[in-house]
């Protein structure tokens, strides 16, 4: 029992060599991961690192510019917003909201769609046709929209946001799997484990999941900073998390009205969305190169 | 050709009855009812209130108003928005010419930057070049296109002076509405100036709402193109002593084309995502800013009617791309109907 473990640890250990050997081949998807490991760090250690509280109003100092510009005072490094908050303390808590968005979001969606994805593949009849005529439904609708009006029927607010995002991107995932499930089904080694007597939820969970997920994990990195983009927008229209919430496209709206006298506190929120987002898209070009078994070989 | 047509509109089918089901239980299921809209702040008695629900339906079973919604449907009625008064048939197809110019355009954009930038990248593979194209096009992929448009403006409109803020044309100008299309109605009116101002009113929100899939078409069309280069039959036509132009553009071009239409297919789903937040932030008067509006107002039935439209046009679009897609590449077609 312990040679047997023993031997599957060093296999893995095996395969994430292997992976970390194909993946630290591009100096730009490593550059994009520690970066996304800075802005996690950031984010779990918002309350020790920012130097305000991201609520704390110093009216006094309203609309101050960053330190660089003249009248810029080093306590405010990125300055104030119309009412005397420090705007690097909401960015650095902001981080927060929209990492929580991305997570959230791609769990919900990655978890239902790979679901219904291998129920589809692996049941195939009119499931399958049910499954993939509401998944064309959904599809149908642009996201933003739907999400906009997923939202209006659930209320404004960061967490109905996240369920309407994650519904609008369940369908890509089901696609996915679906496709690879239906690949993997007529494999020799499903069949051998059918024949030994292998229930549905074992063959689907056990045998073919594991063999979809390059693909899998590729698209939810990819919807991690789509999901983070679309937390924005909605953010941004005021439908996503409201007003004093510090997320990083609601900090675009609130100061929307003073791009003319104090264009700071619209830029930099938007410098953090780009640049979280740039990252994770940087180590999902990455990934899907280092887990792509037909780009490995050429 | 006819029976991949058929094929596919029969594919149309149960999604055109499924965005129904959506529009139609999205009134149902929201908190609150049109009469309360209707009724605003006054309020109206429980009397009145029955009596005005009875009128709208309301009081039917669910399966028979979903039955006459259809039927309405099939008669062309789409409903009266609560706000206005008005057939929501009609301000949609009065505010849709401007929605499609600013598509449009900015896939016109997206396509003229998008395709040589990809082309470039692929000659000159693991260069300089290739590495600056790829990193900018990511870039703009990764870009939130609500801020990248207000940086604009404050960069244009603010401090250059260069571009108006919103809207499609000058207040000064008169121009009769003959297309909708604003670029071909300031042509023929006789308003001098107007055709260029109406060009400037474009630029920025075209840009904005063109960077996203500028992105996608320059990484697409760079794969493509190292796809088919590494082909067989380029590499023929090079030996052949065909000049690296000719392999280049004649050859390679347009198989690596096929990719490229099916990616500008998909585009079309998010152009009109990206064309709610581009219309809200340049005040553009199209179908983005006027569901985002009829949302927040609770306009029920501009947003029921306007949801169908919506993906109603997007299914035609792809239609026609599909369509687009055979004529490209015939080996599709004659897969489809052999099976």
């Amino acid at each position: 029992m312990s040679a047997t473990s023993s031997v599957s640890t060093s296999i893995r250990a095996q395969q994430w060599k292997e992976f970390w050997f194909y993946f630290s081949v591009s100096k730009t998807a490593v550059a994009g991961l520690v970066f996304l490991i800075l802005v996690v760090l950031m984010a779990l250690f918002a309350d020790v690192i920012s130097p305000h509280g991201p609520a704390e109003q110093y009216r006094e100092f309203a609309k101050l510019p960053p330190a660089w510009i003249e009248g810029g005072q080093l306590q405010f490094f990125l300055g104030t917003d119309y009412a005397g908050r420090d705007m690097l303390s909401r960015i650095i808590h902001g981080s927060r909201l929209s990492l929580l968005a991305g997570c959230v979001v791609v769990v919900l969606s990655m978890s239902i769609g790979v679901l219904l994805g291998l129920i589809a593949g692996y049941r195939g009849g009119w499931v399958e046709t049910l499954i993939m005529r509401v998944m064309d439904t959904i599809m149908a609708v642009p996201g933003l929209l739907l999400a906009l009006v997923l939202v209006a029927i659930l209320g404004p607010g960061l967490l109905n946001a996240m369920v309407a995002i994650a519904i609008t991107y369940t369908p890509s995932f089901v696609r996915l799997t679906r496709a690879s499930t239906l690949t993997e089904l007529n494999r020799d080694y499903v069949t051998a484990s059918k024949v030994a007597g292998a229930g549905p939820a074992r063959l689907m969970f056990i045998s073919i999941l594991p063999n979809c997920m390059a693909p899998i994990i590729v698209q939810g990195t990819l919807s991690f900073s789509t999901a983070i983009l679309d937390t924005a927008a909605l953010g941004f229209l005021g439908m996503g998390a409201q007003a004093p919430i510090p997320e990083w496209g609601t900090l675009i709206a609130e100061n929307r009205d003073l791009i003319m006298s104090a264009p700071w506190t619209v830029t930099f929120p938007g410098i953090a969305i780009l640049f979280a987002v740039l990252a994770i898209n940087l180590v999902g070009d990455g990934l899907r190169d280092a887990l792509d078994p037909k780009l490995k070989r050429s | 050709m006819f029976r991949f047509l058929i094929n596919r509109l029969m594919l149309m089918v149960p999604v055109f009855f499924g965005v129904t089901l959506v529009a139609f239980g999205f009134i149902r299921v929201l908190p609150g009812d049109p009469v309360e809209v209707l009724a605003g702040e006054r309020g109206v008695s429980p009397e009145r209130h029955a009596e005005l629900l009875a009128q709208l339906g309301f009081d039917k079973p669910l399966w028979q108003q979903y039955f006459n919604y259809i039927g309405d449907i099939f008669q062309g009625d789409l409903g009266t928005s609560l706000i206005t008064n008005r057939p929501v048939v009609e301000e949609f197809f009065e505010l849709f010419p401007a929605t499609a110019e600013l598509g449009l355009c900015a896939i016109l954009f997206a396509l003229i930057i998008g395709i040589p930038a990809g082309i470039i990248a692929a000659i000159k593979r693991g260069t300089w070049v290739d590495q600056g194209i790829m990193s900018i096009s990511l870039t703009g992929y990764s870009m939130p296109i609500f801020w990248w448009g207000l940086l604009l403006i404050i960069l244009f409109s603010n401090t250059l002076n260069l571009t108006p803020v919103s809207g499609r044309l000058s207040f000064l100008f008169d121009v009769p509405p003959v297309t909708g299309f604003m670029l071909i109605d300031t042509l023929l009116s006789d308003e001098k100036g107007s055709f260029l101002n109406a060009l400037h009113h474009l630029i920025l929100p075209s840009i904005v709402l063109g960077t996203i899939p500028l992105a996608v078409i320059a990484r697409q069309t760079r794969s493509a193109m190292l796809e088919v280069l590494s082909e067989d039959y380029v590499r023929t036509a090079r030996a052949k002593g065909l000049s690296t132009f000719r392999v280049v553009a004649i050859h390679a071009l347009r198989n690596a084309m096929i990719t490229v239409v099916t990616v500008i297919g998909l585009q079309i789903s998010l152009l009109l995502a990206g064309a709610i937040l581009t219309e809200t932030i340049f005040g553009w008067p199209g179908i983005g800013k006027w569901i985002i509006f009829s949302v927040f107002s609770r306009d029920y039935f501009a947003v029921q009617g306007g949801l169908l439209l919506i993906a109603t046009s997007i299914m035609i679009v792809n239609l026609i791309v599909d369509l687009l897609y055979g004529f490209i590449n015939p080996r599709i077609l004659h897969q489809k109907s052999k099976s």
